[in-house]
Formats: C-alpha cells, structure tokens, sequence
C-alpha cells in the first residue's frame, strides 16, 4: 500500500527514499492511519481504504506524531505547509512523507525547505508519549541507540551511546534530549502494554537495519558502558523474561529527572514497586527478608550466581544476613540496572545507600495495617518460599507480632520493636546459612542490624506518614486468585443476622493468626438461621478467634451483635465492647432479615462452592510444587552422598 | 607485608588463595599446603575445642628462612594461613592478630551472603579488596 502510494501520487515534490526512510515513514504512516481509522470506520472500511491506496491519516493521530518530533510550533506550521497538507487538506501518504522528512531535516538542523528532502538525512526522531500509537524508532544503521524511553529507568538511560559521532547527530540530539528530562505524566500502567508491544514491534521490523536497536538502555554516566555492543535482541529478551520471571505489571516509570546523569536514583514508583514486592515476601515493613528468602526471590530475576552475589554483597550494608526495606530496594534496583544492561558499580552508589533511602522516600504505607497483604500474600509466600523449619518459624515469629497492629499505637510499636529484636537473637544463632563463628565475632554484625532497626523505627516513628495511595492489586501472590476478602466481604453487609456456623472448610494454613480474619468475615456469610447447636460450637470458635487476635475486636464486635441468636448474642454481649447501636436493631428487624437470609444464603453458598474450587486448585499446585521440592531434595541428597567419600581424607 | 593468604576449608582444600604477584606462586601453594599439617597437629593438640578467640589464633606455624607462616582456624575448622616476609621486622604478634581478625569478619561478612554456598571458592569482590589491602599494607 504504502509503496504504492508513495509511488503513485504525484503532488509535491518528488521523494527519494531510502529503504530505511521508506519501512520507517510506511510504518509511521500505517500506524496514523490505524490509529485515526481505528475511531473513526469500522474495520473493513479501513482495510478498503488502505488497500486503495488512498489512505489517509487523519489530523489527529499526526499532529500528535508531529508534536513527538519535539520541534516546535512554528516549525511543524511551516513543515505542514511545505508539505501540501493545508493545501490538499488531508495527510495522504505523500503529504505524509513529506512532512516526515522535512521534520527530520528540522532535526538534522537545516532549514525547513523543499531543497532540504533532497539530500540524504537520517530519520525524524519521537519521542515516545503517552499515547500507544507513538514510535518507537530506531535510527538508521549509522546510529546506534534510539530514543524510546523504558518505563523501568530514569531518563538518563534514555539518552544515546553514540558509537560513532556524526556531529550532525549530536546537535540534533542534544535539544531533543532535554525534554526527555520532562517526565511524561502517563500512568504507570500505561507502558506495559506500549512496553511488550514495542519490543515484539522492534524486534520485527526494525533488526534487518538496525542491528543494535536497543531502547536508550546506554548510560551517559558510565564512561565505560562495555555493555552497549550487546544486540539489541538479547536485552530486549532479557527484558521480556524479567517480565516473565517477576510476573508482575511493571509499574515503573522514568521520571524524577532532577538528577539526570544518576541512573541509581529510585524514582517514586519504582520505589513503590519494590515495597510492594517487599510486602510481598515480608508483610511487615519495618521488619527483614532473611537471606534464602531473599535469595529465592532474587534468583527468579535469572541473573548469574555470582552477579547477584555481588549485588548482594553491595545493599547488605550491614552484612547480616537480611535485607531491611531500604537494602532491598537498593538490591532490587541493581538487579534492575544489571538487567537492563548497566554495569554494576563497583560501590554502593550514594542513592542507593540505605540512610539515603530512608531520608529522601518517606515510608507512607506501613500504617494502613495492610491486612489484604497479610491474608494473601502472607500465606501463600509462607508455603512458596523455600525455607526451612527454622526460617520458617522466625518469619511466623515476625508475622505474629506485627499482626496484631491493626490500631498503630506507640505501644505496639515499642512492643514489636523488642520482640523483633527478642526474635532476633533467637533466629540468628540458629540460621544455619551463617558460621557458628565466636559469639564474640557474631556479636559484631549482629550489634549492627539491631541498631539499624532501631534507628529505622525512631525514624518511622518520627515522620507523619501521609495517606497510602490505593493499595495496588496484588497479581502476583498465588493466592490472589483466592482474593479471599473479596471474596467473604460482600456478603457479609448482607448478613446482618443469623448464627455463627462453624467456620467454612479452610485448609489449615502455617500461620494461624492470619487466617481467622478471614474466618471472621467467612463465618458471617454462611452464618444465617443454622441450627443453635452450632451456635455453640462457634461462639467457642469465635471466642479462640478472637483470643487470638485481641486488636481486631473491633471488627468483630461489630458483626457479633447483629446475630439473632440469643446464644451468639451473649457470648458477644459478655464480650462487650462498643457494639452499641447495632444490638438495638436486630429486634425491629427481624421479619425483614428474615427474607433477605435466604438471599444472603444462596449468594454465599455460591461464593463458598467457587471458594473450594479455588482452594482445591491451590491445593493441587501447591502439592505439585512440594512433590518437585521433594524430588530436589532427595537429587541434592544424592549428590551430597556421592561427594562425600571423595572429601574425606 | 603479607606475602600470601590463603583460607582453607575445614576439609583441607583451598577456598581462596593470594600472593604478591611478584613471587612464585607455585612456591606460597606448597608452603601453604605444607604448613597445614602443622595446622592439625595444634589443633588436636588443643584437645577440646574452645570457643575462645585467643585459642583461634595459633601463633607462628614455622619459620623458613625467607619466610614465617602464621597459621589461624575457625571454630568451624576453616584455616587461614598467612605467609609474612621475614625481613620484615617490625611486625608483631598482635598486628598479626588483627589482621587475622580482620579476616575473619571478612569471611563472616561473605558467609552472610546467602548467593555463597559454603565450600565455593571465594570470590567476592569485598573480600577480594580487604586481602589486597592487607598484602600491600606495610610494603
């Protein structure tokens, strides 16, 4: 289509495209066109106008295109005006090209004239926004490194390696390259889709002539970026296979442009990022990711043994074995960097040193008593991560203290900074990752988390944390499928009576102070009009419940005096508490309840039975996984057996 | 002024082994290898094993005549051995000491690393720059 109708129309002056200028300005074209006709007809329109050759695209989509070139107005009035646009009144394909190279000639530096599409000029340069349709261009094989920008790194990864120096290149790029200082206002999720796209785009089209097309990962900082020659297919596979390997939407974003030289500053989502993904293996903040745990995690990001080692080496500040919320995030963003190509320094860089992290971000999320992070992520990390008994117990041990802090006192704060440094000792000691070296010795690096932990927390404690942002969805946690509180939640407004039934048949979970929360908010559902004997049973039930999580009384007492069950009601009232206005209504409202109980049953049946579908699937991967561990098990004690007379002398 | 260092695992095979480049390097490996029979017969003529610092450090293995081996173990029965120049005078036995001392907090920190399996060679770069910073130190 394209090559015809670039040959074809013959208004305006006449083109000489290169093959690259050709693919280019076709693609460009093709995108403008889809993206207008893509609104405006439906698809067999489109597909009849383009066959035609009479293509047109509309103002919109190339205006915007127009506005990416970063030339400014007056240039892109007069480019369209050379071009024949205004006169024709529409974008033809010609038109189109035209105005490409004449924008490419603004870039270049020479005047906007018809003369100037005449000589031989690289490709127009965008930059690529917000919208999907906006390119991503690599320039032509003279140039190594294109412009698009990664949501994962800051702009200065954006910028070229120029390989070799054509000056015209570099005038050029020197007044595109300050707006890439200006962070692009999208939001995080919108360059996932362009991201994936733009790869599988590039990668297609764009290796015959560029052989490396890699997307600005070139850093200007580091004279030494040996890591530039890479082909642009293998980080571009590498970044898919992060993609993969994290499972997660990749929410970052390069912004926070005050430093454009430092690629190891952490912007703000990306620091997000990593405190969720935090949360995700350790729910509470303030708290550390012991090492295996840590050291499964970093290992899904595929990187070589002895490059996660030393990044290891670099954010353990302390050298403790486990990495507190600012080490992580400093660990996470090397393997990030490593990933995307940068070398890795050979010091911790200033950003990225904890005392810097702790300072510059404040830690906004850690009073909202994250309990959906609790409920799922907790769990279902617990069961996920490869740890053994003891590790396992010393993350139970700091999963129950933070999780009665639903109501964040100075008190529990205290309380769970002792504990924690109570637990401390009864982990370290017996972590079978460290030496059994001199208490002397191991008092040392032990001394030094303490004291980080507790600097931590009088800072914590310090600042006024602002109100959490709406907590992201937690895709990545298998349990997330479960979604239990969406799950119980909305049926429990619809439950306002009834007898507590024995909880429902969830599987028995490591870590018992996190399940009867959804116990709670799951025997309300099921609750209405069972037998009283029943009743019986789960008062004790609730009353173990609710001994075992004192501070979430409140929710309890809440739901426990809308129970019509004289039996339930009691134990509730014995309980007391602020429950209030609520035990006054059950009694006017019965006949009402009443209708609405079977309602409330039927809807709860029916989230019950998907509840065990999902279980049941959880149940069978997890068994699944612990068959594979098992068989890695018993490989590695194998080995272990056949080496062992060798060593022994 | 440390000519050589090297750290042994508990069965007897090198975790990590440095000289002065200027040397024979061939030479340090056997004196190390020599020096660690000398090792063994201290440490089961300790008896018991104490968990005391002072008893960690062994002291001066044996002299030759360029050279003294000064031999240190862990509780977990990882050697150092370390190979002094002997014109080198003025080092004394509580500088030896704290260089042992030093690397064993070196050791520790790199056993942290939970990317290190025990019984791996070496090779963290940290450690890398303590035993360098060590070996040229008083030269």
């Amino acid at each position: 289509m394209e090559a015809a109708a670039g040959g074809g129309c013959g208004s305006g002056p006449s083109l000489l495209l290169s093959d690259g200028e050709q693919q280019c300005y076709s693609e460009l074209f093709a995108r403008c066109v889809g993206a207008a006709s893509g609104g405006q007809g439906p698809g067999p329109a489109e597909a009849a106008r383009v066959a035609s050759g009479t293509a047109s695209a509309a103002a919109g989509p190339v205006a915007d295109l127009f506005r990416a070139s970063q030339l400014p107005a007056e240039t892109l009035h007069q480019i369209t005006e050379l071009c024949g646009a205004k006169r024709v009144g529409y974008f033809g394909p010609t038109q189109f090209y035209v105005a490409l190279k004449l924008i490419a000639a603004a870039q270049s530096g020479l005047p906007v004239r018809i003369e100037s599409i005449k000589c031989e000029l690289p490709l127009p340069r965008f930059m690529m926004s917000k919208n999907d349709g906006e390119m991503r261009f690599g320039n032509p094989a003279e140039l190594h490194g294109s412009k698009v920008q990664i949501p994962y790194l800051t702009t200065e990864k954006n910028s070229f390696k120029r390989m070799d120096d054509e000056e015209k290149q570099q005038e050029t790029q020197s007044p595109t390259m300050s707006p890439l200082a200006s962070p692009p206002s999208s939001p995080p999720h919108y360059q996932r889709v362009p991201l994936s796209h733009g790869y599988s785009k590039l990668r297609s089209s764009m290796e015959q002539m560029h052989p490396v097309p890699y997307e600005g990962r070139q850093p200007l900082v580091q004279p030494e970026g040996t890591s530039f020659g890479v082909s642009g297919a293998k980080p571009l596979r590498h970044q898919a296979s992060l993609i993969r390997s994290f499972s997660v939407e990749r929410e970052l974003q390069d912004n926070n442009s005050n430093y454009p030289d430092e690629p190891w500053r952490i912007t703000e989502e990306q620091r997000e990022y990593y405190i969720n993904q935090f949360r995700s293996l350790q729910p509470d903040p303030s708290s550390f990711i012991s090492g295996s745990v840590a050291k499964n995690f970093f290992t899904k990001s595929k990187l070589s043994i002895p490059e996660l080692s030393y990044i290891w080496e670099l954010s353990d500040a302390d050298c403790d074995g486990a990495l507190t919320l600012p080490e992580f995030c400093a660990a996470f963003h090397l393997i990030v960097a490593r990933k995307n190509g940068y070398p890795l320094p050979e010091g911790l860089p200033p950003t990225l040193q904890p005392e810097y992290l702790q300072a510059a971000f404040p830690k906004p999320k850690w009073e909202c008593a994250l309990f959906d992070s609790y409920s799922e992520s907790m769990l279902t990390n617990q069961q996920a991560c490869d740890l053994n008994g003891m590790e396992k117990t010393s993350v139970k041990d700091m999963a129950d203290f933070p999780a009665p802090t639903q109501d964040v006192t100075g008190d529990d704060k205290q309380a769970l900074k002792s504990t924690l440094t109570e637990a401390l000792p009864k982990d370290v000691p017996e972590d079978p990752a460290t030496p059994k070296d001199s208490n002397s010795l191991k008092a040392r690096p032990r001394s030094r988390s303490y004291s980080s932990t507790s600097i931590e927390e009088a800072m914590k404690r310090g600042e006024d944390p602002p109100t959490p942002p709406p907590r992201p969805q937690k895709t990545h946690s298998r349990a997330s499928s479960l979604d239990l509180n969406k799950v119980f939640q909305p049926s429990v407004p619809a439950t306002k009576s009834g007898l507590l039934p024995p909880p429902p048949a969830l599987p028995p979970r490591p870590c018992p102070s996190q399940q009867p929360e959804q116990v709670s908010e799951a025997e309300l559902p099921p609750q209405l009009n069972r037998a009283p004997s029943q009743a019986a049973e789960s008062s004790p039930a609730k009353k173990d419940v609710s001994y075992s999580q004192p501070p979430s009384k409140p929710i309890r007492r809440k739901f426990r005096p809308e129970n019509q069950s004289t039996e339930s009601q009691e134990p509730s009232t014995a309980v007391g508490g602020p429950a209030s206005g609520a035990t006054v209504k059950p009694h006017p409202t019965v006949q009402k309840q009443s209708s609405k109980q079977k309602k409330a049953i039927q809807t709860a049946i029916r989230k019950n039975k998907e509840a065990n579908a999902v279980l049941a699937r959880l149940n069978s991967e997890l068994q699944q996984q612990l068959k594979e561990v098992h068989q890695e098990r018993i490989a590695l004690e194998n080995q272990l057996e056949q080496l062992r007379p060798v060593t022994v002398l | 002024m440390a000519v050589c260092i090297a750290v042994i695992a508990k069965e007897n095979y090198p975790l990590y082994i440095r000289s002065t480049p200027m040397e024979n390097e061939l030479k340090f490996h056997y004196m190390v290898h020599t020096s660690l029979d000398v090792v063994d017969e201290k440490i089961s003529a300790m008896g018991k094993a104490l968990v005391d610092q002072r008893e960690l450090y062994l002291g001066l293995l044996y002299p030759t005549e360029d050279y003294k081996v000064y031999g240190y173990v862990t509780n977990s029965k990882v050697k150092f051995v370390m190979v002094v120049d002997s014109s080198n005078t003025a080092l004394r036995d509580n500088e030896i000491r704290s260089m042992f001392r030093k690397l064993h907090n070196s050791y520790t920190d790199v056993m942290c690393n939970p990317f290190y399996n025990p019984g791996d060679r070496i090779q963290s770069r940290v450690f890398d720059n303590m035993v360098t910073s060590m070996m040229i130190q008083v030269c």
